[in-house]
């Protein structure tokens, strides 16, 4: 907790301000978040690798199986398809499971089931069998992992109708966005980021609340701005952040939405911003090639927004290639804020 | 051929060559002689007028004095179904046979099935009882003329895409239906259709979601691999994912704590998934209340057992998991079994493992002729020694529980039945264009979808 001291707008006057504020990293919201929907809703449980008695292979689970047990706290065998399906199953009959991939790079083992047998479902029996279930886990590159380990998969799920894709960046997005998942009865892939994991930040008194959920499909403007807008989700909002403090200096103003949801994309958040700044950059960690900010650059060619460029919208991305494992060659392989303050600067024509 | 005799006391029935003579108290009249083998084994000679009278003679003397005793008239026009001579009207009275007449119930001596780490198997005798034996009766007839009927609309191309047909296997739904309750649940592959029945969906909207109509169990959205109902899981395209689903409502079933089980069904060819395994041992590791049942019908698609698996002995790979191997073309035999195994999984002892050794008439599907992997000998060799349904009539016939008028008259209902959901499924009209986008997310407002265009934006609604 922290407590504020602040001095008044009169001189001579002492201000006492107590704020509540709670600092809370990502890794203990998304706890947070799980914790209060396994104790509001019984029908929910985890499932995964090691989510149980090890706490989590990054504890986010940590202490879940100790207050919950076997029943609602379950340790698979390392069998990604079966599980997954498992859950899927168990989603169809009444249940809303939380699955967890270790990492969303193991995912694709079990790609099937969240495509074929999750998100289609609902609409191939026209209503009749909803399947209320997340899949969640860390997603994107990570620190020394190599290629197998480091794929950022927004791009891949984001394309499918029937799934909902959310992809946090702070602690107050990781617990309401995951609490908003859980409530919802569709499926909701939650992309994680490791390195976010151990990061804190300033959880409100409201986000603080057992009932605090952030809506499915509204991006939030981080900091405003006039000059350009920068579009991220998960960790490059952070990047972009700085990026635009370090601007800031040299009077750029920036206006850095977050994403939240990369499906269904906030068109409208960024079509106004677009509006005010005349310019676009978007920000993603994963590779170029028919990536997020390939979807966000083709929907505002073909919106209002266009218009309103007065330069070519432009994407920040992940460099073409597997992720090397070599720090130089990996720092080199994502951007990074120096790459972002670059692009701005050119699409400025600074 | 058979013939209605009016006290119904004679019911002849025969597969080939036939001919029978009945005698009557009243009148003889000679015109056409037709030798008919009784359902006593007897030779008969049936001498009819071509008008309303006709005279039979039974060989066997008691079975004679029985008729003759109660004999008061020769045949009643509506019981008349003489191949080669119709028996126009008849001045006679009927006296129809009473259900008194019928045995009420029998007990039939069924294959012992092969047992895999299990000391005990089903029981080997089952009892079958008059009105179970016309309900089986009724609804595997049901299932294959639906199969047969789609096979025609399929042709002419009513029906598209995907359509893989059941005929052949209906004594494996109609068995595991009869074994399992309607609160259980159940969950299997894309040759689904019998499955859909048994679950409780109608010929009239199964159909028309085969011809994609708006009155289609799904509306029209899902066709013929994704149909549901309640407790039924559908219908599933991708070969093998049904399998760990199946485990997963099975896990519901126990957490939720009521008793239920999970039938989850897969074939011989994807009994080689990866994921089925994956999925034996997490039931097993959980003890998940599963039957998993392999129906074997001996290809997969075009490919045969023995060229698909270096294992073909499906009931053990369970492994760790019990297994048996039943005669999936007997229905009672699958009934029992599916018995013991719903027992096996209701007393908390995990899953089990059945595999049905059956047969499909169709090729894989309706573009498969079915007769490249395999030879039309063989296929009309289990027709005409194993069809499931020629064994229950058989069965039933035999040990009088039933007589073949009554069975042809459920023939004659059934046949209206399809008829009339095949009107319904071919004048149905298709879905509106308004339903394109619907049906995306459950419980969602309503939310655009962009169309095929920037400037196309659908609605969808949940």
């Amino acid at each position: 907790r922290v407590t504020g001291l602040g001095l008044g707008p009169s001189s001579g006057n002492l201000v006492v301000v107590v704020v509540q504020l709670e600092l809370v990293t990502v890794r203990d919201a998304l706890n947070q978040a799980m914790d209060e929907e396994l104790e509001r809703d019984e029908r929910v449980f985890l499932l995964g690798e090691e989510v149980a008695q090890y706490d989590g292979a990054y504890k986010v689970s940590r202490g879940l199986w100790k207050k919950y047990g076997d029943k609602r706290i379950i340790d698979t065998p390392i069998s990604e398809m079966g599980f997954a399906g498992i859950a899927v199953g168990a989603a169809m009959a009444g249940l809303r499971p939380i699955c967890e991939f270790m990492t969303f790079n193991f995912s694709m083992q079990a790609i099937d089931q969240v495509i074929n047998s999750a998100a289609k479902t609902y609409y191939m029996s026209a209503g009749l069998q909803p399947v209320p279930i997340v899949f969640r886990g860390p997603n994107g590159a990570s620190a020394g992992v190599a290629a197998q380990h480091s794929q950022c998969f927004a791009a891949w799920y984001s394309h499918c109708p029937g799934l909902k894709v959310l992809s946090p960046w702070s602690a107050e997005d990781a617990k309401g966005l995951l609490k908003s998942a859980i409530r919802d009865d569709n499926p909701v892939v939650v992309l994680e980021n490791e390195l976010m994991y151990g990061v804190a930040f300033e959880l409100s008194d409201e986000a603080q609340s057992k009932d605090f959920v952030i809506p499915i499909g509204k991006a939030k403007i981080e900091r405003p701005g006039n000059h350009v807008t920068l579009v991220a989700h998960s960790r490059m909002v952070g990047f972009c952040l700085d990026a635009a403090a370090v601007l800031a200096k040299e009077g750029v103003e920036c206006e850095v939405i977050n994403l939240r949801t990369i499906r269904p994309l906030d068109t409208d958040t960024i079509e106004a911003s677009i509006m005010k700044t005349n310019h676009l950059i978007s920000v993603e960690g994963g590779w170029p090639q028919f990536g997020v900010g390939a979807e966000i650059c083709a929907r505002i060619m073909e919106g209002p927004a266009f218009n309103y460029l007065d330069a070519p919208a432009i994407r920040v991305t992940g460099v073409d290639i597997p992720m090397p494992y070599a720090k130089i060659l990996e720092d080199n392989s994502v951007p990074q804020i120096k790459d972002i303050i670059f692009s701005v600067k050119k699409t400025l024509n600074m | 051929m058979s013939l209605k005799h009016p006290t119904g006391l004679i019911s002849l029935v025969s597969q080939s060559n036939q001919s029978v003579i009945c005698v009557t108290l009243n009148s003889i009249v000679l015109v056409q002689v037709v030798r008919l083998v009784c359902r006593y084994g007897l030779v008969c000679f049936h001498v009819s007028s071509g008008g309303y009278k006709c005279v039979c003679v039974c060989v066997c003397v008691c079975v004679c004095v029985c008729v003759c005793a109660r004999a008061r008239a020769l045949f009643s026009a509506a019981g008349q179904k003489v191949r080669g001579g119709g028996m126009g009207g008849s001045r006679v009275v009927v006296a129809s046979r009473t259900y008194a007449d019928f045995t009420p119930q029998a007990t039939f001596d069924i294959k012992k099935c092969d047992l895999h780490k299990l000391e005990e198997g089903p029981p080997l005798q089952a009892v079958l009882t008059r009105e179970e034996g016309l309900q089986y009766y009724r609804t595997m007839q049901v299932m294959r003329r639906m199969e047969l009927k789609a096979d025609q609309l399929y042709k002419q191309k009513i029906i598209r895409g995907f359509c893989h047909l059941y005929d052949g296997q209906e004594a494996c739904a109609v068995g595991i239906e009869s074994g399992i309750n309607r609160t259980d649940h159940l969950i299997t592959a894309y040759r689904a259709h019998g499955y859909t029945l048994t679950r409780g969906g109608t010929v009239r909207e199964i159909m028309a979601e085969l011809t994609g109509r708006r009155g289609g169990i799904a509306k029209g959205k899902g066709g013929s691999m994704h149909m549901y109902a309640k407790h039924f899981y559908g219908g599933n395209g991708i070969v093998g994912a049904q399998v760990p689903l199946g485990a997963g409502v099975a896990l519901a079933c126990k957490y939720q704590g009521k008793n239920e089980l999970c039938v989850c069904l897969y074939g011989d060819g994807a009994a080689n998934q990866g994921q089925i395994f994956e999925t034996y041992n997490m039931a097993a590791l959980w003890k998940l209340p599963c039957i998993f049942i392999c129906e074997n019908n001996k290809y997969g698609m075009g490919t045969s057992v023995e060229r698909a698996a270096a294992s073909t002995d499906y009931y053990k790979r369970g492994d760790f998991i019990p297994g048996l191997r039943v005669d999936g073309m007997d229905i009672l035999c699958v009934r029992e079994a599916t018995k013991f195994a719903a027992e096996h999984c209701r007393s908390g002892k995990g899953p089990i493992l059945m595999e049905l050794q059956t047969y499909r008439y169709h090729g894989h599907s309706m573009s498969d002729p079915g007769i490249s992997y395999r030879t039309r000998e063989e296929i009309q060799e289990v027709r005409s020694k194993s069809d499931p349904i020629s064994l229950l009539k058989d069965r039933m016939i035999s040990n009088n529980m039933a007589s073949v008028e009554e069975l042809k008259e459920i023939d004659v209902e059934v046949r209206k039945e399809i008829e009339d959901a095949a009107q319904f499924a071919t004048t149905d009209p298709e879905p509106p264009l308004e339903d394109l986008c619907n049906h995306i997310f459950s419980n969602e407002p309503p939310m655009e979808v962009r169309g095929t265009n920037p400037w196309a934006k659908l609605k969808s609604i949940s």
